[in-house]
């Protein structure tokens, strides 16, 4: 199967006046169609800035996408989103390419209808006419589980609770019929029954739709319901990418593995319950620093001089399973040849 | 009063309403939002006890209504067999210095014009203990006491991360040696594997110390980790309260059941498999909350009785305590197997 977003080699950084802040250090993911691909990390780690470089989505200046590609083919078409020009990508975004971002409040526009901000879209990629996008509006919010749907459509974002707003959310990014839906976060900010309800809905719109859905987040349990392969990322770097069932039972990073077993687990039975949580000691890495060693190595209990020296390469691990770790957690030691 | 010595903080119907006001010059009242409604609750000496529940559900409010940072509606509190209500301001605050707060913000909680020092040491100047050089070496304890280094006393918090700020926020909390401290989401701001320190290192002081915890979190899984007891809040009332093993295992209010269902679990496996009820809808305004039991508008097992009735918050095992019609009832208050709650279009 071809990957329909192949992002290589990216490098976006941000000239702020207290110094260059190395954001995104070299980030290499292919995307494939119709699947979930989980992007996890702590703050700070890229995940969202990856995606929103890949969009031109990053306020220029001060940051700035320094390198790389973003080849993103379908159908006979195939382009690098990176070269676009500001008008070329903004028929991209919104179109191929829906968006849901963590916060619906400031996303929307709260002097204009809900049903007028999804329907603008439709006029706008897809050239229906006014009466069109409005049936098909109607049709959506029902069909993303807004009760009442012909009356929503004139109700303001003010009067929906934050659930029903992240559903107009999910409506407009879809709304486009798009390729691919980039989540950011989309939960954080939600109770966890409602937010059990959002993870159902996407789910089922993708199954519909055959959406390919990039979903970033913290939180490894939304990640472990929902994704088919997952990216780890720290320090600006992809530091573990794998299969989901890989990812949880095998994990080969030492920071993947530390972060696993630094969370509490609601399911725990017997010792597991009472035992201390394990602690990933240290801090997370100064991005204002130029990267040229793991980013990951200043905390690592594993560590060895080739890993302060060097900034390790996504290494084969297993079908699909790559690592970036110079150390073989599996075998106790360093990596064959180095 | 308190006939168990064990007790430490004693909450009777406690309430807090807070008005809801029109216009700004003759403002009249135009209706009540019931953040905390009748809740009764015992701490025990040295126990964590964890609130959990979603947000608006009136756990925040609970614990600053305990320290009496909201004045509450209607309440007794006791703590140590003291009696909250009946003391003048100057009798409370000879009692502070026993309870503190750790609060979830850990910037806005720390004044930014003041180093390190200065924050830790302010609750004894304020309260008088000791010299200046005294003050200064219980700064310097207390700071390796959380994990912070000695060396970074004159340092000010915009040059700490988030997890070494809520460690400040700690160690202020910890300078007059309390006995009781609310936690109100200490750790919901930081990142994963910053949370774990944190958690780990509230553990220890505890074991140290002997201190007895109220931790407010919405994350079930740490509120279960921490916690000996919990207590589970919907809209302004106590749902269900027990034993963290009880709880989790067994629990006994629909509520208690559809919340843990709804919570993912690192395991991918586990996760395709798992039955989950998923609720409909958002919890109400608790401006207007429903009649009878507040939660019936959401429930799935609810009944007649449950909108005319509100049930009693009561001790239906040793120990474990719910507020729900339908555990009298034949068929029970287990959400069944096969029901599954869908999103609402299936």
């Amino acid at each position: 199967m071809e990957p329909i977003l192949q992002v290589r080699d990216m490098v976006t950084r941000f000239y702020s006046v207290d110094g260059v802040v190395h954001a995104i250090n070299g980030v290499n993911f292919d995307l494939y169609e119709g699947e979930t691909l989980a992007v996890v990390g702590e703050s700070g780690s890229g995940k969202s800035v990856t995606m929103m470089s890949i969009v031109n989505l990053i306020p220029q200046p001060p940051g700035k996408v320094e390198g790389g590609q973003a080849i993103f083919s379908y159908g006979e078409m195939a382009q690098d989103l990176l070269q676009l020009s500001e008008d070329e990508i903004r028929h991209v975004r919104g179109g191929q390419i829906g968006f849901i971002f963590q916060d619906p409040i400031s996303s929307l526009n709260p002097t204009m209808t809900i049903g007028s901000q999804i329907a603008e879209s439709m006029t706008e990629h897809l050239g229906f006419s006014a009466s069109e996008a409005r049936s098909k509006t109607v049709e959506l919010l029902r069909n993303v589980g807004i009760p009442d749907s012909e009356r929503r459509f004139n109700a303001y974002p003010h009067h929906f609770s934050g659930g029903m707003r992240q559903r107009v959310m999910i409506a407009i990014a879809v709304a486009c019929r798009p390729k691919i839906v980039i989540a950011d976060e989309p939960t954080t900010a939600l109770d966890v029954t409602v937010q059990a309800q959002i993870v159902d809905l996407v789910k089922r719109l993708q199954e519909q739709m055959g959406v390919a859905v990039v979903w970033i987040t913290h939180d490894l349990g939304v990640v472990a319901g929902l994704a088919d392969r997952v990216l780890v990322m720290y320090g600006g770097t992809v530091v573990e990418s794998a299969p989901v069932d890989n990812l949880y039972e095998d994990p080969r990073h030492p920071y993947t593995i530390g972060l696993l077993k630094a969370i509490p687990r609601l399911d725990a039975t017997g010792e597991a319950e009472t035992e201390e949580l394990e602690v990933i000691e240290g801090v997370p890495p100064d991005l204002y620093q130029e990267l040229t060693l793991c980013p990951f190595a200043p905390r690592c209990g594993y560590a060895f001089d080739r890993c302060w020296a060097e900034v390790p390469p996504l290494i084969e691990v297993g079908v699909q399973h790559g690592a970036a770790c110079f150390y073989d957690v599996e075998r106790g030691g360093p990596r064959n040849g180095s | 009063m308190v006939a168990d010595s064990n007790i430490l903080v004693r909450v009777e119907n406690l309430k807090k309403y807070f008005p809801i006001t029109r216009g700004w010059l003759f403002s009249r009242q135009v209706g009540t939002v019931k953040a905390v409604d009748d809740v009764s609750l015992d701490i025990r000496q040295g126990e964590t006890l964890g609130v959990v529940g979603e947000s608006g559900c009136g756990k925040s409010t609970t614990g600053r209504a305990i320290l009496q940072l909201h004045k509450p509606t209607s309440w007794h509190v006791f703590f140590e067999d003291v009696d909250l209500t009946t003391l003048n301001a100057a009798e409370l605050r000879a009692l502070r210095p026993k309870m503190q707060m750790i609060f979830q913000d850990s910037v806005a909680a720390l004044n930014p014009r003041h180093s390190v020092g200065k924050i830790i040491g302010e609750p004894l100047v304020i309260h008088n203990v000791g010299t200046a050089r005294e003050v200064h070496e219980r700064v310097i304890e207390l700071m390796e006491m959380v994990g912070l280094k000695p060396a970074w006393i004159k340092r000010f918090p915009h040059e700490f991360s988030g997890g070494q700020r809520q460690r400040i926020n700690i160690a202020r909390a910890l300078a007059l040696n309390p006995n009781f401290i609310v936690c109100d989401e200490p750790i919901s701001a930081l990142d994963v594997s910053i949370q774990a320190q944190v958690v780990n290192l509230l553990k220890e002081l505890q074991k140290q110390l002997g201190l007895t915890y109220l931790f407010i979190a919405h994350d079930l899984s740490m509120v279960r980790h921490i916690s000996d007891r919990v207590a589970v809040m919907y809209l302004g009332k106590v749902m269900e309260l027990a034993n963290r093993n009880d709880l989790f295992r067994d629990p006994l209010h629909p509520y208690t059941q559809s919340l843990s269902s709804a919570v993912p679990v690192p395991m991918p496996k586990h996760e395709r498999r798992r039955r989950r009820f998923i609720l409909k809808g958002d919890p109400p305004s608790p401006s207007n909350p429903p009649s009878g039991c507040v939660f019936h508008t959401r429930c799935p097992l609810s009944v007649e009785m449950c909108v005319t009735t509100v049930p009693e918050f009561r001790e239906l095992r040793p120990d474990h305590f719910v507020a729900c019609h339908l555990t009298d009832t034949e068929t029970g208050s287990k959400i069944p197997e096969q029901t599954v709650l869908a999103s609402e279009l299936t």
